[in-house]
């Protein structure tokens, strides 16, 4: 029970292959990956270290070109894609000098939107994200996951319809990280973006997702999609269900062949 | 509601315990000093007691102001010139490896010149006017604002350039909104580093032709052995560098408020 099975595609890769040379050798780095995230749609993608999940972002955000395939948005060719997506690495990389408020608005910053307009924007969405009171502070200050949620606004701010999350919750604690995780459930269906997630934790995967693609080790395939038709909204509880255990296990499976 | 706490102002006692011991130690030299002029009755052109040399610098407090002004002069126009083309330098660096590969070498090379052989060099080329010293505080003081600001473009997170090329910025935008502030603190390092040399600097440039200037009052002191005034000179000369120093401290905290602010954490200790 897919949550939005009939929605039209967002972002559709047609068999992206990508090489790079290491030391002079040539190396495969990915290799026909064909994904796609329908509108509104959380889709994760969970693979070994290595397998090329950071390169299909940069690609797919366009910071590097793809050897063969293509990204499409909104079922076009996305030559010039840089800006187009919104994406959030791994690292939150805040700007040390700016506050808060200014880091979060970096996006139509860039874009050379009303300022005034987008502080006003941002400031309403502080406590949404747990960062009320801090408009004003300098990242230096912030806990682990308020730097993750600032980062995440930042995303959100630059009001692109397809989000990229990098493994955001990799870095914190457990607690944080189950915390984070429901809370940004709640995010999403409150904005219905479409997300594709990066994660390495078989758990996160289950909980967040509409769909997980699993990915080989290098070069990076797409080795199986596992359907996640757990009921939404859903609630940690939901971790207990013999569903959620079945749909873990047939994840580990999948990531285990060989 | 402002939660950065950037770096607390010290109290008195804080400020104590800072700098007690350095202000103890130099009045106890001081005083020793003082104490064996007095007991070994040791002259006063070989070596005055520090309160000859006070009441010495008080008394040629009006000869001193006008050869003070001077240096000062010479000291920032000098400082000012080396800023300007240091960043100037440190952005051409910056901009293309063969540059960079170029010019690097020889401002290694520029700092091996012993400026005391140079000086005299700049008297004869330039004569006795404010442009020799200019440029001998120039050259002291250019190199670590070159290495520190194009050090600092450098070290910028590569991270966080690709994210902003991620979010569709332009070189440009790249440029001023993440490599430029990200240089400061490298920039401000350089800067610290010059400006302490730059004194000294006027002075040589002084010491080797001039009508007026600290480093000219020295010398004339020293031939007629008035050794109250060379040491007046001396103190001078410390408390401008120190004042100096302290200027671009206070300016490098007003400028980068985000660099002196520290996540806000407990101390705990043992009771």
């Amino acid at each position: 029970m897919n949550s939005c099975p009939d929605a039209p595609c967002k972002l559709e890769l047609t068999g992206i292959t990508k090489w790079f040379k290491v030391d002079g050798v040539p190396l495969k780095a990915l290799e026909d990956v064909r994904l796609h995230a329908r509108a509104g749609e959380f889709v994760s993608l969970i693979g070994p270290s290595g397998c090329g999940k950071s390169t299909l972002f940069n690609i797919i955000c366009g910071l590097l070109e793809p050897d063969e395939g293509q990204v499409l948005l909104d079922g076009q060719v996305a030559s010039r894609r840089a800006g187009l997506v919104g994406y959030m690495p791994q690292k939150d990389l805040l700007l040390p000098w700016r506050s808060v408020l200014d880091n979060v608005i970096l996006g139509p910053e860039l874009r050379g939107e009303n300022l005034q307009e987008s502080r006003r924007e941002a400031k309403e969405l502080l406590p949404l994200f747990g960062l009320e009171g801090f408009a004003d502070a300098y990242p230096a200050v912030l806990s682990g996951g308020m730097k993750q949620r600032a980062a995440l606004l930042r995303t959100f701010l630059t009001h692109r319809e397809v989000l990229l999350l990098d493994e955001p919750f990799g870095a914190l604690d457990a607690l944080t990280r189950m915390e984070l995780q429901e809370w940004l459930l709640g995010v999403w269906e409150r904005f219905r973006k479409t997300i594709l997630f990066v994660t390495h934790d078989v758990d996160e995967a289950v909980f967040l997702s509409d769909r997980v693609y699993v990915l080989t080790p290098r070069p990076g395939r797409v080795r199986t999609v596992i359907p996640v038709p757990l009921p939404r909204p859903r609630a940690r509880s939901i971790i207990a269900s013999p569903e959620f255990a079945t749909l873990r296990y047939q994840l580990l499976e999948a990531l285990a062949l060989r | 509601m402002r939660r950065n706490a950037p770096v607390k102002a010290p109290g008195i006692g804080q400020a104590i315990a800072e700098y007690g011991p350095a202000v103890l130690l130099v009045a106890l030299v001081f005083a020793a000093w003082e104490v064996a002029t007095a007991v070994w009755k040791i002259q006063a052109w070989l070596l005055p007691a520090p309160s000859a040399i006070a009441k010495a610098a008080v008394d040629a407090r009006g000869l001193l102001g006008p050869h003070l002004a001077q240096t000062v002069l010479e000291t920032l126009v000098g400082f000012g010139a080396a800023l300007a083309v240091g960043l100037l330098m440190a952005l051409l660096i910056d901009l293309s490896a063969t540059l960079r590969r170029a010019l690097y070498p020889l401002l290694v090379v520029s700092q091996t010149i012993p400026i005391i052989a140079v000086a005299p060099l700049l008297v004869i080329w330039f004569g006795y006017g404010l442009l020799p010293k200019v440029i001998v505080v120039g050259l002291v003081c250019f190199f670590p604002i070159v290495v520190g600001t194009a050090d600092g473009l450098r070290s910028t997170d590569p991270d966080l350039i690709a994210l902003l090329q991620s979010m569709g910025a332009t070189r440009r935008q790249v440029f001023f909104k993440v490599r430029v502030p990200a240089s400061l603190p490298g920039m401000f390092t350089g800067i610290k580093v010059a400006i302490t040399y730059s004194v000294v600097g006027a002075i040589i440039g002084e010491w080797v032709g001039a009508s007026r200037g600290l480093g000219v009052f020295m010398l004339r002191a020293s031939n007629s052995f008035r050794t109250d005034w060379v040491f007046a000179t001396i103190a001078v000369v410390s408390a401008l560098s120190l004042a100096l120093f302290l200027a671009v401290v206070g300016i490098e905290r007003l400028a980068l408020p985000w660099f002196y602010t520290k996540a806000r954490e407990e101390t705990w200790e043992e009771m």
